[in-house]
């Protein structure tokens, strides 16, 4: 249960980036989340509705979107998009593949009201 | 340690952010939400090297066999090291270690399920680096949350022990990814379990190509030998 250690990094950037730009209020957080970042995105949504409450995100909604394992083929070149959790590329079969997304968390945008 | 390395973190205050959308009041960041602790992670990683250190995380569930690779490894490994222990209660971990003569100190996180790199730069505030060559960090026994969290090691190790089955490289891919070695501990029990090698590799394969595989168990020297010799050669390669 990390997830609230998340959520807590997540806030301390939003409530930076609030009184940098002046904002009072975030009305929208999106984020991505990727398969493999080794987040249950059912409980971050939890930990963020709990969190939020005394914070500059009382209001905010949590956009998350569910970013897909993809990586790129370092024999045949192709980028792909992967539904299993595997890194053997689908159209070669090679194992000698590299990871460019599903692994991370990233705080995307916000939107928010300036006071 | 820190009035050489300045470890306050505030230059590192300045997201990037787009100006252009300020007015519009929706902000794109596009920033990692561990940002924070992957800098401190770094920092720590400079500690290190600005020592001559080679760093390592152990990861693994409860009961697999840190403590116990650690306790016997410096019977095999030329090097003097020291451990970062971090458990939710109790030094027990740090005990075994310090009665073998071994240097250890011990992170008691609480009810947090893993350390973070913050939590490990508090420790190295206890370790004097300059007589040692190799610092282990043992996480928290925990399959999951620790893969999410750079401690500011160099390379991973992840433990898997015989009786916990072959299953766990499928059932807990995100750790079983982030990692460099994987030991199949207590081989000496693989007879009375149905623990299957093949199985194990032909999922690491899958999950992580690149990694090392290296079957252990503290009753064969020559295993634990072979984890000495991975854990040397990285020495001096940062």
């Amino acid at each position: 249960m990390h997830e609230y250690s998340i959520v807590m990094s997540l806030m301390e950037q939003i409530e930076q980036l609030a009184q940098d730009n002046n904002a009072n209020e975030i009305i929208r957080v999106d984020i991505k989340v990727g398969v493999l970042s080794g987040v249950e995105p059912h409980l971050l949504q939890n930990a963020f509705d709990t969190f939020k409450l005394n914070t500059v995100c009382h209001d905010a909604q949590l956009n998350m979107q569910l970013q897909p394992l993809v990586i790129e083929c370092r024999q045949c070149h192709h980028k792909t998009e992967l539904t299993e959790r595997n890194v053997i590329c689908p159209h070669c079969k090679s194992y000698d593949t590299r990871v460019i997304d599903g692994e991370d968390m990233m705080l995307m945008q916000l939107e928010m009201n300036a006071s | 340690m820190c009035q050489d390395c300045g470890c306050s973190l505030t230059d590192h205050s300045n997201l990037h952010s787009n100006p252009q959308l300020n007015d519009t009041k929706t902000l794109s960041v596009i920033h990692k939400i561990l940002d924070k602790n992957d800098h401190e992670a770094q920092h720590n990683r400079e500690h290190f090297e600005a020592n001559n250190v080679r760093a390592f995380n152990l990861m693994s569930s409860p009961g697999s066999g840190k403590t116990t690779l650690l306790e016997h490894l410096h019977e095999y490994l030329p090097k003097k090291y020291a451990v970062i222990e971090g458990d939710l209660e109790t030094s027990r971990d740090a005990d075994r270690l310090i009665a073998k003569g071994i240097e250890a100190y011990q992170v008691q996180t609480g009810s947090a399920c893993h350390l973070d790199a913050f939590m490990v730069h508090q420790a190295l505030h206890h370790i004097d680096l300059k007589p040692i060559d190799v610092c282990f960090v043992e996480n928290v026994g925990n399959l999951v949350c620790p893969a999410s969290y750079d401690v500011g090691t160099h390379k991973n190790i992840v433990l898997l022990s015989v009786p916990e089955g072959d299953d766990k490289i499928e059932k807990y891919p995100v750790m079983f990814r982030r990692a460099d070695l994987v030991l199949i501990t207590k081989m000496d029990l693989a007879e009375h379990f149905d623990f299957s090698l093949v199985e194990c590799r032909k999922q690491l394969e899958k999950l992580n190509p690149d990694v090392t595989l290296i079957p252990v168990s503290v009753k064969d020297a020559q295993s634990i030998t072979a984890v000495a010799n991975w854990i040397q050669k990285y020495q001096g390669e940062f």
